[in-house]
Order: structure tokens, then sequence, then C-alpha cells
């Protein structure tokens, strides 16, 4: 059945911000999408709010709306552009709500827009549980036993049928929001009851307990001519109990026997046919019992998934592309296999490796959050590794994650390790349980005792007992022979690991090895096991026999690009974007292209992007090879450093020392702006000011330190990424806690002492993004901060072009901008962080690289940053590409044309998934380290509108009316009566405890008084402020921190109040700045006119008004 | 090298152009030659090797880890392993399943089946597919390469062989169907898998195993409404009793099955030629388009040889209208025929690849359906007239 006829147009959807749960993945799967369909003659119309993502770049889609992906958004988008078809299955849980939300309310139906991909119908009975329940019996499987529930007395007499423990499932929501294990009535209580009130339909699902079971998921794939494929099947390591997300996992499944396996493909084959998702992919997750191989289904996504883009990077299918072709009409048999180019896509990958996916978290940035893995998922990201046996594949992953925590150590002592009690820690599943386990082992627990304690099948225990033995042989060894070395890099040790064993440097093994010809070869992920020839150079290492890296082709020059590896906070999708921008701008200067990277959910990790990948951990030794097999393939020009974040950058001076050639600014440049003193030199230099600063190593020298500066300053550990540990400080008793925490915990010593700065408290921060190609800087954007100095960029909301910075002060930063770029060297993107406060043009930080901003600047002023600073970095100057039409012809992002559009930033925080141990959650408090995990930009003529776009993009629309709650420090309390007072006049009821309410009546602002938490109920049962936040009686909150540091004093209230906002999601301002700013955005949307435009037409706009 | 304990036993594996590699011994020890294969399933290891198909041929398995389940007492598809050799790259030390009593290593021991583990099955199977499938010799005992090459190319070649008398039944004996009896099929054994005639029982047909060697006249003493040949290892072109056999009851009005061997043997005897593939169709992930639906079926494969018949149009026999049905979509190799009278009507018909699976996917389990649907019109008929 070839394409249909009757679809010109389509309309994509895609996820929206960043989120544990929903990453970049779905950047990719959109990407990917959007490609085929502009490939196929089609008009592609896409909403994202998410500027960080290549597939809101001009050139992917006809018309690209970054606008809220909210009915009301997505249905003005769909009353200009009238698309014919709609797919929603591409942009994961966010894209599927919001096509069902325009579906219910008549929207598909007013215009004429088809659903493709999967039908409402086949939705709602693939996401009902009990629908889906129902359908998995019909076909004579079994699900585990269940009860739905809709109110708290059905969850009661529920728990008396299934008994405790039982998971607690609420329905329609994303990532396992809300969901739970209870183990009693307190624990059902507070679980059910928060899942019933996140569940859109008020329903939640308890279940029999199948902990401990294995785990398993299959990626089916279906046409409109009813052919099915498997196209992977995945094995979690951790067995049932952990969510998926945050489970070791392995493709393929590696502990079934073919009658099993067989058992679960037939079920999901005859499920995809059921619940009638007539084209595209679907997941289907089972558990099987291991003592008697007891089969259940646990569920479906109908639609493209987290675990898409890991099977499709597994195997080398692309889920999502060709789901896309699916959708428009092909069978599988018409789609060809871009890896072979001679078989058709009707076929079933076999793989002849081991994949394996780790986790990465963050709970060092959520310190009160519990570290318990349950089925409600916290990683924020995640690294994959392949390799020709399972050992190499796990140690592989392990060190991809970045985390000197991560891979098996041998180096602690034997008589450190108590089996007893590490018997007892591996029991509950923990971020870095795996290493416990081998600890365990170490200890000398049996596999017995590890399965007893873990559950984790008995062929993955002996898998880590085999590894243990390979250590072993390497500890007790008298020498390092070949064979051992060989031996023990074919179980996947790293140079470092042995070197530690061996007490040596990673060096000096590297070169014991290279002398004994010790050298990984590079294999093919070819979707076949080698039946037919690859076409596509995507390559992974292992220590194995033959190579398969072909010759470059003659007169080609090959540029190596380095990812920006797993996806953490402060470092994700935006690296990635630079990353694919230098690679597409890098093949069309003529280069090949050469990527690497560890992430599976990236589009840099698509076969598509570059000219070869290689997926490998971003390690030293793993890229020194990669940089060997190529310069053994043809001429290599050089490796670039500086576009996927602190990773490829920690790795420049590396790859220098062994004489790599290293594109754009060097290590050295690089070196000068990361140490202090020498950054100081270059400031100096260029007679630019900074905040007054010292070091120091103990309480009594940073005491010292804040006196002569004088209170607020800002405190930090060195070296150390995302704010991590950064507070600020107002007196002598938080200095000496927070020196005594840090010390404690080993982040601050003689070696890393600690930053001390002046705080400068009522500054306006500025960040900067420009490129610099060693004679002219071109500007590429000027950020204001929102939110007041001291809240980390990357959690600050911002705009641009900056709505408060007059000319002048744009031509200051442009001249401190160019001199920092001159005085360090730099060759391509920098960002420089400015405070502006009493006149006075602080630089703050200046990082040679490119910074996470970068898409959000790109896209905004309509300049491919990232591409241009490619070609710069490999020696075009920024004349010739203005010239080349990749910059503007004049001007820049300093200079943006009258009439350009305002972009507002927001970032999107992961509160809510974070609980403390006792089921709180964590405080929804901005501060001076990153904790957000995306971004949203909204845009529009004016500051107001867009920065209501932003708020509705990430957190849901602001209020029309209702009650709003004030409630803001003394500090803040004079800047809020303006605002509060505009709010009042448009109509609001204003709430206020008692302070505030006296303040703001003695400024003609009525009020009604509410009681605060910590005066409880009243007598006759009135709610406090927290009560009525909870029940929903507030549509918005105003609340400013009472407190001097973040993280320091109590400061009850605040918390209760915040937390409550979070939990029930009523939008929360925490800043008298980003109230200032909701105001606007308050008046833009009461005006009523704020419509949608896409970027395309905003370029055609820009282009007009220059030639007019 | 996937057992770090020392002292594992040195193992060789030459191929017949003198490609070399070296690993462990894995299995038991001492010297094999066989015709080098490999297979790409990644499940189903226990019911590969006990498959007859694979009589005389060395099988490398593209997946790594090899044995992790172990082996059990339900998933073998016949009395023994058959393989003459195997290779893989990690042996699993401990196998898992609940179902699992022994493990892979030693039934191999127990079985005298020489493998060799530790090798870059990914280089050899490589080597395979450009150079086409040959000679192997594994051996724990020569370390010589050039001594062992000089054995491998003494060793018979697999063209012009004839095998399934080696692996067939000695003794007839019958499957009974399960429930209702409805029909008798006379199943030639030439290499037979055990879910073949368990599908069959399932469906209400009583099966009776035959020999290789039966004739029309013992096919005819079962009275069967219709006749099978199975699966098997060799050359069809080396084969001219069955098929004679065949034609016989074709003229007799026998509805007939075939799977692999049996289509072979049923182009043949059709008047169609055979030949060898260059490295064969090993592995559970084939596409198969069934012309007659238009549907496509991922399918079991284990191949080395295919039926050379015109891809479109029909070709009329003495026996009818022969059509080819199923086509592989990899490489459009004839995956399946079918005979139709002058009327149309499907008279017989047969596959290339294994609806029975065991290992494998269960798409094509239809061809079951299919033969009992043939059987049903053809005996009404029968009776009609």
């Amino acid at each position: 059945m070839p394409k249909r006829t009757d679809i010109q147009s389509v309309l994509v959807i895609g996820s929206g911000p960043i989120i544990i749960g929903q990453a970049c993945e779905f950047d990719y799967s959109g990407t990917q999408a959007c490609r085929v369909l502009r490939q196929e003659g089609l008009r592609v119309v896409l909403v994202n709010s998410n500027p960080a993502t290549i597939m809101t770049d001009p050139e992917f889609a006809d018309a690209t709306y970054v606008e809220p992906i909210t009915p009301e958004y997505v249905e003005k988008v769909i009353a200009k552009e009238r698309p014919d078809a709609l797919l929603a299955t591409l942009g994961g849980q966010t894209a599927l709500n919001c096509a069902m939300a325009l579906d219910k309310a008549g929207v598909l139906e007013k215009y004429g827009v088809e659903l493709i991909g999967a039908s409402i119908e086949a939705i709602e009975r693939g996401e009902n549980r009990q629908q889906f329940k129902k359908i998995v019996e019909q076909l004579g499987g079994e699900s585990a036993k269940s009860v739905i529930c809709h109110s708290m007395d059905d969850l009661l007499a529920a728990a008396d049928e299934l008994g405790y423990p039982m998971v607690v499932r609420p329905s329609f929501t994303m990532g396992g929001t809300g969901s739970g294990m209870a183990y009693d009535e307190a624990d059902l209580r507070r679980i059910g009851g928060s899942g019933l009130a996140a569940s859109p339909t008020t329903e939640v699902l308890l279940e029999e307990s199948i902990i401990g079971w294995k785990e398993y998921e299959l990626e089916v794939m279906r046409d409109r001519a009813d052919n099915s494929v498997i196209v992977c099947s995945i094995e979690n390591l951790d067995p049932m109990g952990v969510h998926t997300g945050d489970s070791i996992t392995v493709a393929p499944a590696l502990t079934l026997t073919d009658r099993e396996y067989q058992k679960m493909r037939d079920l999901a084959i005859a499920i995809i046919r059921a619940v009638g998702v007539d084209t595209g992919g679907c997941n289907i997750q089972y558990a099987v019992n291991p003592a008697d191989g007891r089969l259940i289904v646990i569920e479906m996504n109908p639609r493209v998934s987290r675990s898409s883009a890991l099977a499709s990077k597994a195997t080398g299918f692309p889920i999502a592309k060709i789901a896309a072709k699916v959708a428009i009409g092909y069978t599988l048999d018409e789609i060809q296999n871009d890896i072979t180019r001679e078989t058709p896509a009707s076929f079933e990958p076999t793989l002849d490796y081991v994949v394996v996916k780790v986790p990465r978290f963050a709970f060092e940035k959520f310190p009160e959050a519990d570290p318990t893995l349950t089925t409600h998922m916290k990683s924020v990201g995640e690294a994959m590794a392949i390799g020709r046996n399972f050992t190499e594949a796990l140690q592989k992953s392990l060190r991809s994650l970045e985390s000197k925590h991560a891979p098996f150590d041998w180096h602690k002592e034997f008589v450190e390790l108590d089996k007893a009690s590490l018997l007892e820690e591996i029991k509950v599943p923990h971020d870095g349980r795996l290493k416990k386990v081998m600890d365990a082992i170490r200890a000398g627990a049996t596999p017995e005792e590890i399965f007893e304690a873990t559950r984790i099948d008995p062929w993955f225990v002996d898998q880590l007992a085999l590894i243990n033995e390979v250590a072993v042989q390497l500890i007790d060894a008298t020498e390092l022979t070949p064979e051992l070395l060989r031996l023990a890099k074919r179980h996947g040790f790293s140079d470092e690991q042995i070197g530690k064993i061996r007490g040596l440097s990673a060096d000096v093994i590297r070169g014991v090895r290279h002398a004994l010809g010790i050298r990984p070869v590079f294999k093919t992920v070819d979707t076949c096991a080698a039946e037919f020839a690859a076409q596509t150079p995507y390559h992974y290492s292992s220590y194995d026999e033959e190579t398969e890296v072909q010759p470059r082709a003659e007169g080609k020059q090959a540029v190596i690009i380095l990812g920006s590896g797993p996806n953490r906070i402060g470092q994700g999708i935006e690296f990635d974007y630079s990353c694919v921008h230098a690679s597409l701008a890098l093949a069309e200067a003529g280069y090949e292209t050469i990527m690497v990277n560890c992430n599976p959910e990236t589009v840099s990790t698509d076969y598509d992007t570059s000219d070869r990948l290689y997926f490998e951990p971003l390690t030293l030794e793993d890229v020194l090879e990669i940089v060997h097999a190529e310069q053994q393939a043809g001429p290599v020009a050089g490796v670039v450093c500086q576009l996927g974040g602190q990773t490829p950058l920690g790795l420049a001076q590396g790859l220098a020392d062994a004489g790599v050639p290293i594109v754009g600014t060097t290590p050295e440049a690089i070196h000068l702006a990361e140490e202090r003193g020498a950054f100081g030199r270059v400031l100096a230099d260029a007679g630019l000011p900074a905040p007054k600063h010292g070091t120091a190593t103990s309480y009594p020298q940073a005491q010292r330190i804040a006196h002569e500066i004088g209170y607020p300053v800002l405190v930090r550990p060195s070296y150390v990424l995302g704010g991590r540990g950064m507070e600020i400080v107002y007196d002598d008793a938080a200095l000496e806690a927070y020196l005594e925490k840090y010390v404690a915990n080993g982040l601050i010593n003689e070696r890393q002492p600690v930053l001390v700065d002046r705080f400068l408290d009522d500054a306006v921060e500025i960040d900067v993004d420009g490129l610099f190609d060693g004679e002219e800087l071109f500007l590429g954007g000027v950020m204001e901060h929102i939110e007041e100095a001291g809240i980390h960029s990357g959690d600050s909301s911002c705009a641009l072009p900056p709505i408060t910075l007059g000319r002048e002060e744009i031509e200051r930063i442009r001249r401190s901008t160019e001199a920092i770029a001159r005085g360090l060297g730099v060759r391509g993107l920098l960002n420089i962080q400015f405070a502006l406060a009493s006149d006075v043009l602080y630089v703050l930080e200046a990082n040679p690289r490119a910074s996470r901003t970068v898409p959000f600047v790109s896209k905004a002023t309509a300049t491919p940053l990232a591409k241009a600073a490619a070609r710069v970095m490999l020696g075009e100057s920024i004349a010739e590409l203005r010239t080349a039409g990749v910059l503007p012809a004049e001007g820049d992002g300093g200079h943006l044309p009258d009439g350009s559009p305002i972009a507002v930033k927001e970032a999107v925080m992961p509160f809510d998934r974070f609980k403390t141990a006792d089921g709180r959650t964590v405080d929804a408090l901005l501060g001076p380290e990153m904790r957000s995990t995306g971004e949203v930009m909204g845009f529009d003529a004016v500051f107001g509108t867009a920065f209501a776009k932003a708020q509705a993009a990430a957190y849901g629309s602001l209020p029309l009316s209702g009650k709003v709650f004030v409630s803001v420090a003394n500090r803040d309390k004079r800047h809020m009566i303006f605002p509060v007072k505009q709010i009042a006049d448009m109509g609001f009821e204003i709430l206020a405890t008692a302070g505030t309410a006296e303040v703001l009546r003695r400024n003609g602002v009525e009020s009604t008084v509410v009681r605060k938490q910590s005066e409880g109920e009243g007598p006759d049962g009135e709610k406090t402020i927290v009560g009525k936040i909870l029940d929903r009686e507030v549509d918005l909150v105003i609340n400013t921190p009472h407190g001097a540091t973040s993280g320091g004093s109590p400061r009850a209230d605040g918390y209760e109040i915040r937390t409550a906002a979070v939990l029930t999601d009523i939008p929360c301002i925490t800043t008298i700045q980003g109230l200032g700013a909701a105001v606007q955005g308050l008046e833009a949307m009461r005006r009523g006119d704020i419509g949608v435009r896409s970027l395309q037409d905003w370029a055609r706009l820009a282009a007009d008004s220059r030639t007019l | 090298m996937a057992l770090p304990a020392k002292n594992l036993t040195a193992a060789l594996l030459v191929l017949e152009d003198g490609r070399t590699f070296r690993g462990e011994s894995f299995g038991a020890e001492g010297e094999t030659f066989g015709e080098a294969v490999f297979s790409t399933g990644m499940s189903g290891y226990q019911e590969t090797l006990t498959d007859p198909s694979y009589h005389r041929q060395v099988v490398v398995m593209t997946a790594p880890h090899v044995g992790n389940t172990g082996m059990n007492d339900e998933d073998v598809e016949s009395s023994r392993i058959w393989v003459a050799g195997y290779v893989v790259r990690d042996p699993a030390r401990v196998p898992s399943n609940w179902r699992s009593v022994r493990t892979l290593d030693d039934d191999l021991r127990d079985q005298g089946v020489v493998g060799i583990s530790g090798v870059d099955t990914r280089a050899l199977t490589r080597h395979l597919r450009e150079r086409g499938a040959m000679r192997v010799g594994i051996s724990t005992t020569e370390t010589d390469p050039e001594r062992l090459l000089a054995r491998v190319l003494e060793s018979g070649e697999m063209a012009g062989a004839n095998l399934s008398e080696a692996v067939s039944t000695a003794e007839a004996y019958v499957v009974p169907a399960v429930g209702e009896k409805r029909f008798t099929v006379a199943a030639v054994d030439l290499g037979i898998k055990a879910n073949t005639p368990r599908m069959m029982s399932e469906r209400g047909i009583e099966v009776h195993v035959l020999p290789a060697t039966a004739s029309l006249e013992d096919v005819q003493a079962v009275s069967p409404d219709g006749l099978f040949f199975s699966n098997g290892p060799g050359d069809p072109a080396a084969t001219t009793g069955q098929v004679e056999l065949l034609q016989g009851a074709l003229r007799a009005g026998i509805p007939y099955f075939g799977i692999c061997f049996g289509n072979q043997l049923f182009g043949r005897a059709l008047g169609f030629g055979t030949y060898k593939l260059k490295y064969g169709h090993r592995g559970i992930n084939q596409p198969v388009m069934d012309r007659t639906t238009g549907k496509v079926e991922v399918t079991a494969h284990n191949h080395g040889f295919a039926v050379d018949a015109p891809l479109e149009g029909a070709t009329t026999t003495e026996f009818g209208e022969v059509a080819v049905s199923h086509v592989c979509l990899n490489d459009d190799v004839v995956e399946g025929l079918e005979l139709r009278d002058a009327d149309g009507a499907l008279r017989s018909f047969s596959v290339q690849y294994h609806p029975e699976a065991a290992a494998g996917p269960h798409d094509a389990a239809y061809l079951f359906d299919r033969f009992v649907d043939l059987m049903t019109s053809s005996t009404s008929g029968r009776k009609d007239a």
C-alpha cells in the first residue's frame, strides 16, 4: 500500500520542555518524523515550546510554532494552518494528552483534522488500565490482579482484597507520576490520595505486587496492512519494582528461552491489533515470575516512548522514522532498511552484540530527597553502551555515566567490606546499588545470597562474579601479561580501572597496551548480525579481532565532534543541539563528520546525523582509540571539544597532550578561563571589574574574606558544575555552618578551596553568548534575567532582547565581551555572565564554550550560532560567514532590528518528582544551585505576552480571574505593593497573611486575611493557606522566601505553601521580579489578543522590515 | 576467552579457504568437520541444536551469549543434538531458567559435540557472507592450522550429499490427534522436528511418521488424507526416491504439504531445479510475503538450497498449474510453491521456511490450517465424487 494521497499537511506536536520521564528522546523521534514527512512532500506544521530542540529549527518544518503545548494554543495553530492530519504519537505523553483534549473539545472535528497513527479509541484502550486488562484477558494473557478505584473508600476496600504490599498507579499520568508502593494503610492513603489528585480522570489502579519478578519490554511496529514486527526486546537487570527509566536495562533479552520469548511476541502482536494502534510503534511491558515462568502483561504505551529511542539506537531500526512513514500509508515491506539498503523494514532486527543502558541520577541536587528507587521515575538522563558481550557493555556503560562513583572499583581494601551489611543495603534499590552488589560479591556473598537480596537474575549475578574474577586475577597477577590485559579489556575494564588495581596510572596502562598492540576494533550496528553488508557506519568498540572502519574517501578530511554524554541537570539537550548543528554545518562545508556520544536519547546519536557515528563513552581512553582508528582511515582535521558542554571540554587537555589537534579555542585558553587567578589577570588587563573575592579552606579564613568584602557573599566549592554547593550567605553563623558541612563531606579541602565572592544583591544579571574569530566579535544575544541576582542562570527566566537595558549598556557589554574573548584567545563560542549593579558592569564568569542558551539565542534571533561557531573553529572568519549567508550580512544579536519579537525563556523545575523519605515533596525554591531539567520559550511582539506564553508552556496558563494569595518577605514588601494593586484592579481577590494584609491595606489594597500554616486551622475549621491551596481554592500564589539562604533556615510556612502549589499545579511566583513580569503577562492575557506565529513568519516579517 | 579460569583447552578453527580462528574448547574435546553456516537467531539454541536439518553442519551463532537458559526436556526438536560442531563467542557459565535441568556445555560434552568459544563470530560470519558457506574443521587436538586445513579439504562436501536416511526415524510411529481425529497424514521424516507433528495433532490430525525410505505403498497403507514431507539436511538434487514417491502421490490425487526440504522436493517433483545459496538463510527474523494475501510474515529459516522457479506467472505441469506463493523479501528467494488444478483449486503446497517455528515466530502457523482446509475440501470433493 503506497503513501496516502489524501494527506497534504500534517501537524506534529512535540513534547515540550525536558522533564524527568520525558526528555530529548522525543526531540530525536520528532526530528526524524519531521524529516521523513517533509521528504515525502508533505507540509509539516510543528508545535513545540522547547527552543533547545533540533526539531524546532526552522529548516525541519514548514511552519514551526514555538508556542505552548496546550489545547488553547494548539487550536490557534490549527485554525491558522488547517492541517489535514495530526500526528501525536511521537511527542510523548504531552502530545498524546494534548491531542486527546483537542478531540474532546471538538477541535479536531471542527477543523476536519484526522488523527493519524493511533486513534482516540486506541489511545484510550491502551492507556485505560481497566479496558487494557480486559483486552489482555480476552487474548488469553494474564494481568496482575488489580482493582480500579475512584475514591479513598474504593482504595481501602480494594486493599482488603489484594493485601499489602500493593502498587498504586494513577491513570493517564506520565513517567509514572504519582505512582508508588503501599506497604500499609498510611502509605495507601498518602500515595493513593495524591494519585487520585494527579490523575486527570481521578482514577487510580491498585495491583497485586509483582516486585522482584523479571521485567521485559517489547517494541512493536505495525502498518496499516496489519504487518507487525518486534523491533527489540529489552530486559531489565533491576527486577520489577524499579521504574524502567531508573533500571539498568539490557538489549536483547538474555535470559529467555525461545518458547517464553515467542509467547511474549504473540501477545504483543495480538495486543497492538486488539488495542487498534493502526500504524506506528508502541511498547509493551511484561513481568515473568522467575520461579514458574508465569507471564504477566504490565502495560502498553500506544505511542513512541523513551524505550523506542533506546531500541532504535540499540538495533539501528529507526522506530520514529518508520512510524512516521507507516502513519502516512506505507507498509513495512515498502520501506527500505536504511542500514543494509537492500532489505526491507518488514523484518525483526537481530543483534550480535549486547546493549546496556544505565540511568543517571541527580540526587546530589536534592539532598532532602529519598534516593530509593521505586515505580516513580527519578533519573534525569541515561547512558548506553554497546559491547560484544554483557560484561564489556556494562562496564562501558558505567564509565559513560561520567561519575567517578559509577564504575566498579576494586581499590577499596577488602577488610572494609562487610557482607551482612552489604546484603542488607542491596535489598533496597537505589542509585549505585550495582556497585554495592559487586562489593557484596567481593565480600564473599554467594550468588544465592545476592539473588535473595536483590532478585537480580542469577545469570546477571554470575556475569558480575565473572567481572570480579577477572579483577581478582588482575590483583593477584605477579605481572600484567598480554593475555591478562587482553582478558580484562574483553570484559570491559578501562585503563583507569586496571591502573587503579595495579597501582599505575591510566596513561601507563595505555602505553603498555599500545606497545603490546592491544587495541579495540570497531564493529558495526547493522540490524542483521552481519547477514547483509552495512552501508551505514554506526560503530562501537570491542576487544575482538576484526575492525570494520572503512578508509576515508579520497580528498576528504574528517572532523570529530565530541557530544555531551548523558543528560544531567546543567548539561542536557542544549549541548546536543550545538553538536548536531556543528555536524550539519561541517558536512555542508565539505568535511566528513564523525560524532562521538553515548546518550541514546539524542539526535546526535541518530546514525543519520553525521557521516560516521561512534556510540562510545566520552572518556579520554575511548576517544583516543576512536581518533586512532579514524587517523588510520584517513586525515583528521581535528576534534571539536567546545560544543558538548563540560564533558568534552574536560577532555581537551588530555587529547592535546596526546598530540590530537583540537579545533577552535585551545586547551590553554580554556584553562585560562577556568583558573581564577589567570582569569583575574585577563580581566585586569582589560580593565574590567569583577566582584571582590577570595579563596579559603577554613572558616576563619573565609570569615576574614567575608568581612573584608562585606556580606552577603556567594560561596561555592571550586571545580564543580551547575552551581553545585553554591549558596548565598548573609552572616557569620551561616558561613560557619556552610564550611562545616562542605569540609566534612570533602568538597572543600586544601586542593579545592571554597570561593567567596561578593554577592551583588540588587544587580541585574545578564547572560551573553558571543562568537569570536580572533578579530571580530559577533554578539549572539544579550539576555536579561528576570529573577533577582543569585538564582542560577539555568533556573532563571530571561528575556532577549533585554527589556530594561539601553543601547549604551549593550555597547558596554559588547566591549567587555570582546575584550575577554581577545584576552582568553577564544576561537568559537563563549558565554559570559555579567552583573550590572550601581551602573558598574561586573564580570561574574566566562566560559569559552557553547552554553546552555545557544539554541535559545539562535532561535530568538534566527541566527544559527552553533553552525557558525563550527566553521569559525575550522578557520573561517565572521566576515566570510556573513558573506556566505550563515550570519546576517550586517548587525548581530546586540543590534536586533526594530520590531523584533521578544523571547522569554522559562526554566522547568522537577520538584514534583522528588519526595523526602517521609513522603513530603522537596522545597520548590530557586537558588544559586541549578535544579531545572528543561526550558521553554515564549515568543511574541511584546514582553508581557511572551512572558505569559512562557508561563503557559512551563506550568500551565496564568489565571484570568480568581484568588491570588500573597505572602512576601519583609525586604520585598515595598516592591510588591504596586504589582499587587494592579492585580487587584484586574478584579482578582487578594488573600494575604496578616502582616502582608496590613501593608496592603495601608496602601489601599483590600485583601482577605487567611491563616498561616503555623497557626493551624481556626476554631470553626477555617482552613490555613496550605489547606486552601491543596483544596484548589487559590488560583495564583505569590510567595517570596522569608529566610536569607537557600537550604539554610527552616522557613516552614513558605516551604509548605510552595510545596502545596507544586503538588496542585497552581502557578507559584517566588520572586518580586517574577511578580512584575507576571502582571505584564496577566494584562496581555486579559486583552485577549494573544495570537500564534511561526518562526518562519517572524523571519519573513523581519526580512520585510529590513527591506522597507 | 569467556572463562577467566586458567588452563582452558585451546581450540582451533580452520575454514577450507585457510582462514583461521583460535579460541577455547567448548563442549566435547576432539576434532570435527562439517559445513560452516551461521545462524542469526537470538533465542532458541536448544531447538537449533536438535534440529536434524543441521546434520553435518558446524553452526556459528551470531548472538554472543549462548547457553543462558540451560537445557530442558521440553524444547528438544529431536532425540539428540545434530550439529557437527558449535561456534560461540561467550558461553554461559551458569544457566538460569526455571525449566533448565542441565547446562548446554554438559549436553554438548555428553553427546560428543565439539565446539569452540571465544572467537570473533562476527568476523567469521562476515567471512562466510562474503565467501559463501564452506567446509570447516574445529580441533582441540591439532595446533597446526596447515595440518587441520588438509583434513578439512579431505572432508565431505554438502553439495551432492544425501543425508535423509541418516537422520530419519528407523521405524514408523504415530502421533495421535489431540481431541477428535479429523484426518490422517502420512509424514515422511527426512529430518522432522518434533513440533511439526505436534502442530498437526493439535489440529485433529493423526500423524503417521514414516521413515525416509518409505514407498508410495507404505504411504497408501495408512490411507492418508494428506501427505507431508518434512525439513531435513542434504542436497535435494541428490534425492530421487522421495521425488518419485511424491510424483506418485500427486498423480494419486493425495493433497501434499511440504516444509523446507519438502519444498525443495516438491519443486523437483514438479520439474524445477534446485540450487545452493551462497550462504543460506538461517535465522528467525526473515520477512516472507505470502503472495496470496499480500501479508508479510516474520519467519524461521534454515535452508542452504532453494528452488529455481519463475517468480512471476504460473508454470503448467502434468499435475496442474504451479506458482510461487511465497517470496523472501530480503533476496527474492522462492519460499513457497502451490499447485492448483484446472479450476484454480489448491491441490498441494509447500514452503521453504518453518511454519512450525521452534525456534522462531509463530506468524506462519496458519499454513497448518491451510493444510487442514486443503484436506477438508479434498476429502469432501472425493466423497461427492
